[in-house]
């Protein structure tokens, strides 16, 4: 085998460095939009259809372009971020450019699933649209939330391992130049191990969670 | 108390106009419990939800204990909305909070501190009677039990005026009679308005003082209960009353009396109260030279006065009958000649 076990630790480390801050920026920038493009649409809380529109818009954008093409395009911005476009960090930029607006889908799919009754309801007691938004329609919606965030997280395993490809380091760059360019079939087998057990322990933790939320 | 003054509301459905409320004028005094009754699409559920604004009219006005809606701001009608409770179809509770939480609910909205919404809602609890649910998720009640909590959700706040959104429709007879003793309650103990909307008329008959009947966004017939029960005026009334107090005569009896040839004439005798303690068929056979035969006959109770229907057909000599007839006119009963196969 042509690594030893601290560059598979240190590939790991990078890796969960990686989902985890991509994951934390992207749900600040996905949650918003992803309320906005429930709340803004006909017929809701806060109907406003030229934001609705824009942000509906611009996320199809984003979410037409695949990842490895996304990478290499927003290498400028990436540059202006981080001061450079190689390494952990600056696959954070990417992945938050991808996931964000994904987030937002996933969220505004959750979202949509809350029984308008129960807007209704909170709209008859009087709240405010951000008492409706989050009293009501968060709170409500928080179990199908944890199963969104739980697939946003997963596609950022996968994302994060595709950056590698351009330097991005994590396990993603450890199988793809020594498991593929160098046919070290012991590397490859060992780092989807490892992405197997990741997303499956992911996956288990968020089904979990949601049942505890959804309390049956 | 509410007033609706020329209401009107038009909704635009794939380019084409609808009008669900076609100018309604009502007013629901206060205290009172009032029910608005119609077929599904004929503007009941639009004009309830004009007067918490979950709906805004075309035009008209909406004046709800002296404010009017038309004219005031989203915060102004927050503070309104306050005031006036909502009981749902379908419940409309919150299925990830505890029956208190979701009882608290409009206590929170309004910042009423934590100390008073303990108190409130464990009263409220325990005025509804299910203080034993506080700490269960609403997924492990019945519906009945739902809509209890979503009644006292609805009163939390104290409002004078309590909205029924077909509030019984999804519960079964048993739980509808529980549900409506509970509205009851409400009214004669906190002398809350409660304005219901419902297309069943026995909800109508169990708990309202006053119906108005909706049709095609137009209020048809409005009067007391006992007036619109007793004497409907319109078709659409006649058919809701009819729904509930069956006075058609039996078809297997209406039969027998078509095949029988002869001298005979139907009529419907209508006692209202007192009039309905008298043995006036009776009177009426040893008074005259006639054959009395019931077809078909009931007592209902309408806001605690007895009131009868009977069809009879008077077998006799013409001027028998003439002379039963007019000594019938001087009691307290209106008597009307119906065909047989007429109602």
């Amino acid at each position: 085998m042509l690594v030893n076990s601290d560059q598979i630790i240190e590939a790991l480390i990078e890796t969960i460095q990686m989902v985890a801050f991509s994951l934390l920026f992207s749900a600040v920038l996905g949650l918003p939009l992803g309320i906005l493009l429930v709340v803004t649409r006909k017929g809701h809380l806060l109907q406003n259809l030229p934001v609705f529109n824009v942000i509906n818009g611009i996320i199809n954008i984003f979410r037409s372009v695949p990842f490895i093409i996304l990478m290499v395009a927003i290498i400028p911005v990436t540059r202006l971020i981080v001061g450079t476009s190689i390494g952990t960090a600056a696959a954070v930029v990417p992945l938050v450019f991808y996931a964000g607006p994904y987030i937002a889908r996933l969220i505004e799919n959750s979202l949509l699933e809350v029984d308008p009754g129960v807007l209704e309801a909170a709209q008859a007691m009087g709240a405010t649209p951000a008492q409706i938004i989050f009293k009501f329609l968060i709170p409500e919606a928080l179990s199908s939330l944890v199963l969104a965030f739980t697939i946003a997280t997963i596609g950022l395993v996968g994302a994060s391992a595709m950056a590698g490809a351009v330097g991005g380091g994590g396990l993603g760059d450890l199988a793809i130049t020594y498991g593929y360019q160098r046919f070290d079939t012991m590397v490859m087998l060992i780092t989807v191990g490892i992405l197997v057990v990741m997303v499956q322990g992911l996956q288990t933790f968020g089904n979990i969670l949601s049942k505890r939320i959804r309390r049956r | 108390m509410i007033e609706f003054q020329n209401l009107k509301k038009v909704y635009n459905s794939g380019g084409q106009q609808v009008a669900a409320l076609n100018g309604i004028d009502l007013t629901i005094n206060k205290g009172e419990i009032f029910g608005v009754i119609g077929f599904s699409g004929a503007g009941k559920s639009s004009l309830i939800r004009c007067v918490n604004w979950l709906e805004q009219p075309t035009s008209g006005r909406v004046i709800v204990d002296g404010y009017d809606l038309t004219v005031l701001s989203a915060k102004e009608i927050r503070e309104v909305k306050r005031n006036i409770g909502m009981v749902f179809q379908h419940f409309n509770l919150l299925n990830s909070k505890t029956v208190f939480a979701n009882v608290a609910m409009p206590l929170i909205l309004a910042k009423v501190p934590k100390e008073e919404i303990k108190k409130r809602v464990n009263e409220l609890l325990e005025f509804v009677g299910l203080s034993d649910k506080a700490n269960n998720y609403p997924d492990q009640l019945s519906g009945g039990q739902k809509q209890r909590i979503g009644i006292a959700r609805a009163l939390a706040t104290k409002p004078s005026i309590l909205l029924c959104d077909e509030a019984t429709s999804a519960l079964d007879p048993q739980t509808t009679s529980s549900i409506l003793e509970l509205l009851k309650k409400i009214n004669r103990e906190y002398n809350i308005t409660i304005l219901i909307i419902t297309h069943e008329m026995a909800v109508i008959r169990e708990i309202c003082d006053r119906v108005a009947v909706i049709e095609a966004g137009k209020i048809i017939e409005e009067g007391t209960v006992f007036n619109v029960f007793s004497s409907p005026k319109t078709v659409t009334a006649r058919n809701f009353v009819s729904s509930v107090m069956n006075d058609q005569i039996p078809d297997s009896i209406r039969k027998i009396v078509e095949e029988n040839a002869g001298l005979q004439r139907i009529f419907r005798i209508n006692f209202i109260g007192n009039s309905a303690g008298q043995p006036l068929l009776s009177q009426l056979a040893k008074k005259f030279d006639i054959h009395i035969n019931v077809l078909f006959g009931n007592i209902t109770e309408l806001q605690g006065t007895p009131f009868g229907n009977l069809i009879v057909e008077f077998q006799g000599a013409e001027s028998e009958i003439n002379r039963a007839l007019m000594f019938i006119s001087q009691e307290k009963v209106t008597v009307k000649e119906v065909k047989a196969h007429a109602s």
